[in-house]
């Protein structure tokens, strides 16, 4: 009944029999043996490799021009303000009717029909810019980039270019719009993201 | 008896015929013995023990992610949601989700310590230079996880530092861009962000990490202990000494862990306060909103380092950045990858301490310089710079005034900038200071909202946010409002200076007793706070609150008192401050109001004929629909008609376009001014809704 360990190794040493000699086409069975295996694990991983590159095949709608605020709304004081962006949008399998999206700085210059677009996001590395009260200028609340109320840099700043001006019209019933980009962040040159 | 010992024996030898099966089988004997009966030469050591801790917080990360794992729903409707669940709802869940969230931290104090002593020891060298590199594989794995981790709760904070984290991880040359895609799903940060990053956070990274750990483990049996040198004691054996270090260390680290969780409750224990256990563990902050700026976003304390280094490259434009996300970050841990061969040579060991005690001490101070910048203020006084102040703003900052206050003494100059330099870091600090604050406000606001009887809507907890007039109202206000009517407490101390730069009147506490108080005060109604900046500054409401109620004959006091309580009635807002005493004045103050003689000679309250364009109407006065009306088109009869000043109509346009404020958003900010928004039972117990009375 009871099987020590000696007699297991002793069935072992006894039972194994002699391996077979050599055969010429062991080359093909170790050959068709690691493609079979190669094929059968490769592939699916392949095909999740596929899916999972899903996002650098996917290309996001064109920017469009987005109707944000009248122009009676924006005070003719050179002092940007904060705006939200609003418009409908798509997150994966989510659609949003008309929601805020992100925010833009519009500033108006004394009795100038003329509006200034500033994306409210960093250009060094995306977080939101601020009004900073005190000094009348903006600045990143993140890494310290700071920038004139027309958007130029101060220097010494950690940013790698001046805030992204966004296009900008404004249509017979006085409406501002605006072009709503991303870009891509830390780069000296204003590169839209895909 | 006899029988009884015989069972016991008998039983205790079919156990052992069972054990003996099972060893028989597998072999477990053996394996436990290799397993507990490793050398441990020199005999066990403390300084051995952080390689076992760092198993244990795995673990333990391993058992409360899988439960956390089990409420968790990756979405950008449901994940705030679920850890909201998690931490204020479900019992013990701030419990897991707070040891998850310390032990985090505590593995990445373990692993620099584990570090140190591989580094201190040179268990880095022959034959243990591959074990090293997967040690430093698995130092990255668990920095992966630890970055990963932060977004999934998908609060303000985790989404605007995973923001930055990605764009950087954009820099890298050629891949950059496609590598940031892939990680966050598209170009957007949205749903697939995060079932991205819980994919990385609970399947790949970890998945990864414990086939690494298996090789880890495997080499550093293979090798054996690297043995302090010289070894002074008889070597001992695994099981029990070296076992008993590492427990005692692993129960250690995990008392840290709960006594950073429990600390505030211990503190509010001593204090007599009550303390709600949603607050221990993990904060929650507000939802994730891309449109709403988030001054206080900093990533976790771990990489602050990394934080702070971005910004020592001021200056040097693209490059600066690519060199200190990038460039330097990536040749440092290249260094450290080729510590086995450097430690070869007879120097070589002495740098690789040198270098690695460096680099820890460097991080330490990069990370002391981030929190000094940020919270500089809380140990500065900020009269300490007035002197700066009032010079800067009597130059306006212009160098050239600057360096004239100063008889163009350099050395003066010099001064002086330096200590503005001094005091632009102090109001920084303040600002970031109040951003957390604000932040802090905000996720509690949150947490109330979503705390309330209907639970969190299908649109999510963001919308609960974005509708919530307490929250909205502030910021709508400040875009539309503000620039003509101030918002402030008379009481405080900036109210003289608010009220002074605006054109209308203030609307803090309006449709209260104390405001309409202030109304029919001649000595306030021509003031800023009401229509002293505006062209009815000398109009008929001023004339007739200057000269008509100062007459006693004509108003007596209780008639005024009667008016002023009745009109609060009308507007009936959340905070009336009508007394109980006062009640009774209310039916008297109508009928002043409707009289013909009195207010109802130029306002209209329904009983009396007024000519339309007079004054706006008194019926409803302050309600709800009053001031949609009013703030949808001032210009409309029943309010200011002809007379209206310079205020704009929000909600209607004479030409078809679209009007400056939605409804709701006119409606979001009626119920701010008003003061109807959703109060929790524990928000504010002392004020209650008027209507109650």
């Amino acid at each position: 009944m009871r099987s020590t360990p000696d007699k297991a190794t002793d069935f072992e040493k006894t039972s194994k029999p002699a391996l077979g000699p050599e055969h010429r086409r062991s080359f093909v069975i170790k050959a068709i043996a690691l493609a079979c295996g190669a094929i059968a694990t490769l592939s699916p991983f392949a095909a999740g490799v596929w899916t999972y590159l899903d996002p650098l095949r996917r290309q996001s709608k064109a920017s469009t021009f987005i109707r944000v605020v009248s122009l009676g709304s924006i005070p003719d004081d050179g002092i940007p303000r904060l705006f939200p962006i609003v418009s409908d949008r798509l997150d994966a399998w989510t659609g949003f009717p008309s929601e805020p999206i992100g925010a833009v700085y519009l500033s108006r210059e004394k009795g100038s029909p003329q509006v200034k677009a500033l994306s409210a996001i960093c250009p060094h590395a995306g977080c939101f810019v601020d009004i900073s009260a005190p000094s009348d200028c903006f600045r990143c609340p993140c890494h310290n980039s700071s920038f004139t109320l027309s958007g130029a840099m101060i220097q010494p700043s950690p940013s790698p270019r001046e805030m992204d001006a966004l296009d900008c019209q404004i249509d017979e019933s006085g409406q501002v719009l605006v072009k709503w980009e991303n870009f891509y962040t830390g780069i000296a040159t204003k590169v839209p993201r895909a | 008896m006899k029988l009884q010992k015989k069972q016991i024996v008998s039983s205790n030898s079919i156990g052992k015929q069972l054990l003996d099966f099972l060893d028989d089988r597998t072999g477990y004997r053996g394996a436990l013995h290799e397993l507990l009966f490793e050398r441990v030469p020199g005999g066990a050591r403390w300084r051995y023990v952080w390689g076992s801790t760092l198993v244990f917080a795995f673990v333990v990360q391993v058992i409360t992610g899988v439960v956390l794992w089990s409420s968790y729903s990756a979405g950008a409707q449901s994940a705030w949601e679920s850890v909201h669940w998690i931490q204020h709802e479900m019992s013990g869940g701030w419990l897991v989700r707070g040891i998850h969230h310390v032990m985090a931290q505590a593995m990445v104090i373990l692993l620099a310590l584990h570090l140190m002593q591989i580094v201190i020891d040179g268990a880095y060298r022959a034959p243990r230079e591959v074990n090293f590199w997967l040690g430093l594989v698995l130092m990255m794995l668990v920095l992966g996880m630890a970055l990963t981790g932060y977004l999934l709760p998908w609060d303000q904070r985790g989404y605007w530092s995973t923001r930055v984290a990605t764009n950087l991880a954009g820099l890298l040359p050629l891949i950059g861009p496609s590598v940031q895609q892939v990680v966050i799903g598209g170009s957007d940060y949205g749903h697939l962000t995060l079932t991205r990053f819980f994919a990385l956070h609970a399947g790949i990274l970890p998945g990864t990490l414990v086939a690494m750990l298996v090789l880890h483990l495997t080499l550093f049996r293979k090798h054996g202990l690297c043995a302090k040198q010289p070894i002074r004691k008889p070597d001992a054996m695994f099981w029990p000494d070296q076992v008993f270090c590492d427990a005692v260390a692993c129960l250690g680290v995990l008392a840290v862990v709960l006594g950073v969780i429990l600390l505030p409750a211990l503190r509010a224990m001593l204090e007599g306060r009550p303390i709600d256990p949603g607050e221990l563990g993990a904060e929650l902050g507000a939802p994730a909103d891309p449109s709403q700026p988030y001054a206080a976003a900093r990533p976790e304390w771990y990489f602050l380092f990394l934080f702070q280094f971005l910004k020592v490259f001021e200056g040097w434009g693209a490059s600066g950045e690519f060199l200190g996300a990038i460039l330097i970050p990536g040749l440092t841990m290249g260094v450290m990858f080729l510590m086995p061969i450097i430690g070869r040579w007879n120097l070589g060991h002495r740098f690789n301490i040198l270098f690695t005690s460096s680099l820890l001490i460097g991080i330490g101070l990069l990370t002391a310089m981030a929190y000094n910048e940020d919270y500089v203020a809380l140990w500065t006084d900020s009269s300490s710079f007035s002197d700066v102040k009032d010079l800067l703003e009597k130059t306006g900052n212009d160098p050239k005034k600057i360096a004239e206050a100063f008889d163009s003494d350099v050395q003066k100059i010099a001064a002086f900038n330096k200590r503005s330099h001094r005091y632009e870091s102090f109001l920084r600090s303040e600002a970031f200071l109040a951003a957390v604050a604000q932040a802090s406000v905000d996720g509690d606001r949150a947490i109330e909202l979503a705390g309330r009887p209907e639970r969190i809507p299908p649109s999510g907890a963001l919308d609960l946010i974005r509708q919530d007039p307490l929250t909205q109202g502030p910021r709508l206000f400040e875009q539309h409002c503000a620039s003509c009517h101030s918002h402030v407490d008379p009481a405080s101390a900036q109210a003289k200076t608010k009220m002074s730069k605006s054109s209308a009147a203030n609307l803090y506490g309006f449709g209260s007793v104390a405001w309409m108080q202030g109304l029919l005060d001649p000595a306030a109604v021509d003031g800023p706070a009401y229509f002293g900046n505006t062209s009815h500054n000398n109009g008929d409401m001023v004339n007739f609150v200057k000269n008509d109620l100062a007459d006693t004959s004509a108003w007596s006091s209780e008639d005024i008192r009667a008016v002023i309580v009745a009109m609060a009635a009308e507007a009936n807002v959340y905070d009336t401050g009508i007394p109980e005493s006062d009640i009774s004045l209310i039916e008297r103050g109508r009928a002043l109001i409707s009289d013909e003689n009195r207010c109802g000679s130029c306002h209209d309250f329904g009983i009396n004929e007024v000519n339309p364009n007079m004054a706006p109407d008194l019926i409803g006065w302050g309600s709800r629909e009053w001031l949609i009306g009013i703030i949808t088109n001032p210009a409309h009869e029943k309010f200011y008609g002809t007379q209206n000043d310079r205020m704009p109509s929000f909600g209607v346009t004479t030409d078809g376009a679209i009007p400056r404020l939605s409804l709701s958003q006119i409606e979001l900010v009626v119920d701010w001014i008003r003061g109807q928004w959703y109060r929790s039972r524990s928000s504010n117990p002392s004020a209650h809704h008027a209507s109650e009375k």
